[in-house]
């Protein structure tokens, strides 16, 4: 299955992810009119220290913790991609203490929210990737299981 | 191949889908003494706060098929406390029988029920969860509920008014859960422990005492080092003063400890009878210690590692990382917590936050974080892991949870898929 890899030699430490992952999620066409306001909650984030960054966002592990840990079945693996259904999640934040990439997060609804992959918004690559300047967030299929 | 599981709650649905993962052809028979499609138990306290969640129920939403009518099952339906959807059984081609399984003939591999018919397997799980402690005090007490099934939600709120005084006994998840559901529908809410702190199995006294303030603020009153023999003040009294496995079936059949003893692949002591979830007791590998760690995550992991070894995959599946953990908010405050609270102490706390981090041996042992419980997990991963603490950042990872703390060859392998 392909999934998001970063390759943190090439990340420039632009947040540029950010944006356009929280832009994804608007479904607005203009990012800047979109964004303009708002303080962004994206479901990618960049960690930098010392000249080094790297975005992280969930990588739909096949063993993956959150689902199982789950308290109410709103996560769920859909073809590989781990979705959050917002209506069913009460925010208990289980899914939180179990995932070990810190790649889910709470949101201003009450429910968790987490990358899944742009299946609910875009056709094709997802945003993060198509807005990267560098190339340091590619979607492949790179065979790893985690 | 014919499976058996007894229970219909995490670990039974993990045992489910962990034989599907194997064996899509074998029979699956769940027996289940409640008349509900699976639900997620720790959801009931939301039964008094979230109208979706009570107009669901009381449409029937989750009666099982056989028992009386089900016209509002529809796919998750209208009912957000499915833990699984209207079709689960259907799409893994399971059989549910409505009744309680009273004994095990392990020899002649025979479930009795309580019918007294007899239900033959090749492979049997017992995921009979636990059963709330009555203190003797409380037997005969006509205004006494518990709170653990539905069925206990759905009498506790017919029971209540806007005038109740409620005293509930037992300052653990269970009991603090219920005092927040029902707050605003009644009175007045008192929690009694004979502990000297809230949570007494989950924070330790400076963090309870944080929650504890939090709580009174939002209306609970606490009687804490107390016990309460005189209920006359009181119109109903919610006993939550802990559970006990229920491991009746398998008495003289596996070993039983305080609970079901289970291995790292979920067997009991008996052939061909698994065990997962709040009936069993098993390794904490934060302490090393065999315990009950009665959770939701460990009771589904443990149900689904049964369920791929009950179907006989060439590779077993092995759960040999569990420790104790919780994760649960009240009225807004989060607080998370991991493992054991032993070793020396990280501290940070601010106005809002409170974060404690304990370790030793160059291992951590366990954690509590209020207020902000931002990437926990990470900190959860060191401990299940057993993560040498001299191979990351601990200072920074102390400060910030976060991958940075790792090595660049550890971050090449959880980012990059380099394995």
């Amino acid at each position: 299955m392909k999934r998001v890899y970063v390759n943190e030699k090439w990340c420039l430490g632009c947040h540029l992810c950010e944006y356009y992952c929280a832009f994804a999620e608007t479904g607005e066409k203009d990012i800047a009119r979109a964004l303009k306001t708002s303080k962004i909650k994206p479901r990618i984030n960049i960690e930098e220290k010392d000249g080094v960054s790297f975005a992280v966002s969930c990588r739909h592990c096949t063993e993956p913790l959150c689902v199982k840990g789950c308290i109410t079945g709103s996560l769920s693996v859909n073809n590989g991609v781990i979705t959050i259904d917002t209506d069913r999640c009460v925010g208990c934040y289980t899914c939180i203490l179990c995932c070990p990439f810190g790649a889910i997060s709470p949101s201003e609804t009450g429910a968790v929210q987490k990358c899944e992959l742009c299946v609910k918004t875009l056709e094709g690559e997802p945003a993060c990737v198509k807005g990267c300047p560098n190339n340091a967030i590619v979607f492949e299929e790179r065979g790893v299981n985690l | 191949m014919k499976y058996v599981i007894i229970g219909n709650s995490a670990a039974a649905i993990g045992a489910v889908e962990g034989i599907r993962q194997a064996d899509k052809q074998g029979e699956i028979l769940i027996i289940t003494n409640e008349p509900y499609h699976t639900y997620s138990r720790p959801l009931i306290s939301y039964y008094f706060s979230k109208e979706k969640i009570k107009t669901s129920v009381k449409a029937g939403d989750l009666k099982l098929p056989h028992t009386e009518n089900n016209s509002a099952n529809t796919a998750f339906g209208g009912s957000p406390m499915k833990y699984r959807p209207a079709d689960f059984y259907k799409d893994n081609n399971c059989e549910l029988i409505h009744s309680t399984a009273v004994q095990i003939e392990p020899k002649k591999k025979k479930v009795m029920l309580a019918d007294y018919s007899l239900v033959p397997y090749d492979r049997l799980l017992v995921a009979t969860g636990s059963s709330p402690f009555t203190p003797p005090q409380f037997e005969n007490l006509e205004k006494k509920h518990n709170f653990i099934t539905l069925d206990d939600a759905i009498k506790l709120e017919k029971s209540i008014t806007e005038n109740s005084r409620v005293l509930i006994i037992g300052a653990g998840l269970i009991g603090l859960k219920c005092a927040e559901g029902i707050l605003k529908r009644v009175a007045s809410v008192t929690v009694a422990d004979i502990a000297p702190r809230i949570l007494p199995a989950v924070l330790e006294d400076e963090s309870a005492k944080i929650l504890q303030s939090h709580l009174e603020e939002k209306g609970i009153v606490f009687k804490l080092s107390t016990e309460v023999n005189n209920f006359d003040e009181y119109d109903i009294v919610v006993v939550a003063a802990g559970v006990r496995p229920n491991v009746e079936l398998l008495r003289g059949i596996a070993e039983i400890g305080k609970g079901i003893l289970i291995n790292e692949k979920s067997e009991t002591t008996a052939p061909d009878i698994y065990a997962a979830g709040d009936c069993t007791e098993s390794l904490d590998v934060s302490s090393g210690e065999i315990k009950i760690m009665a959770l939701l995550p460990n009771a589904y992991i443990q149900g689904e590692a049964a369920g791929v070894n009950m179907a006989g995959r060439d590779e077993p599946k092995v759960f040999d990382k569990a420790i104790p953990m919780n994760a649960v908010g009240f009225f807004g405050l989060h607080v998370i917590t991991a493992g054991n609270y032993n070793g020396e102490v990280y501290t940070a706390n601010t106005n809002k936050d409170y974060k404690k981090l304990f370790y030793s041996d160059n291992k951590l042992n366990g954690y509590i974080l209020i207020g902000n419980i931002e990437k926990a997990g990470i900190y959860t991963s060191l401990i299940r892991e057993k993560t040498p603490l001299d191979t990351i950042d601990f200072k920074l990872i102390c400060e910030k949870p976060g991958l940075m703390a790792f090595t660049k060859e550890e971050r090449l392998i959880k980012l990059e898929g380099v394995s």
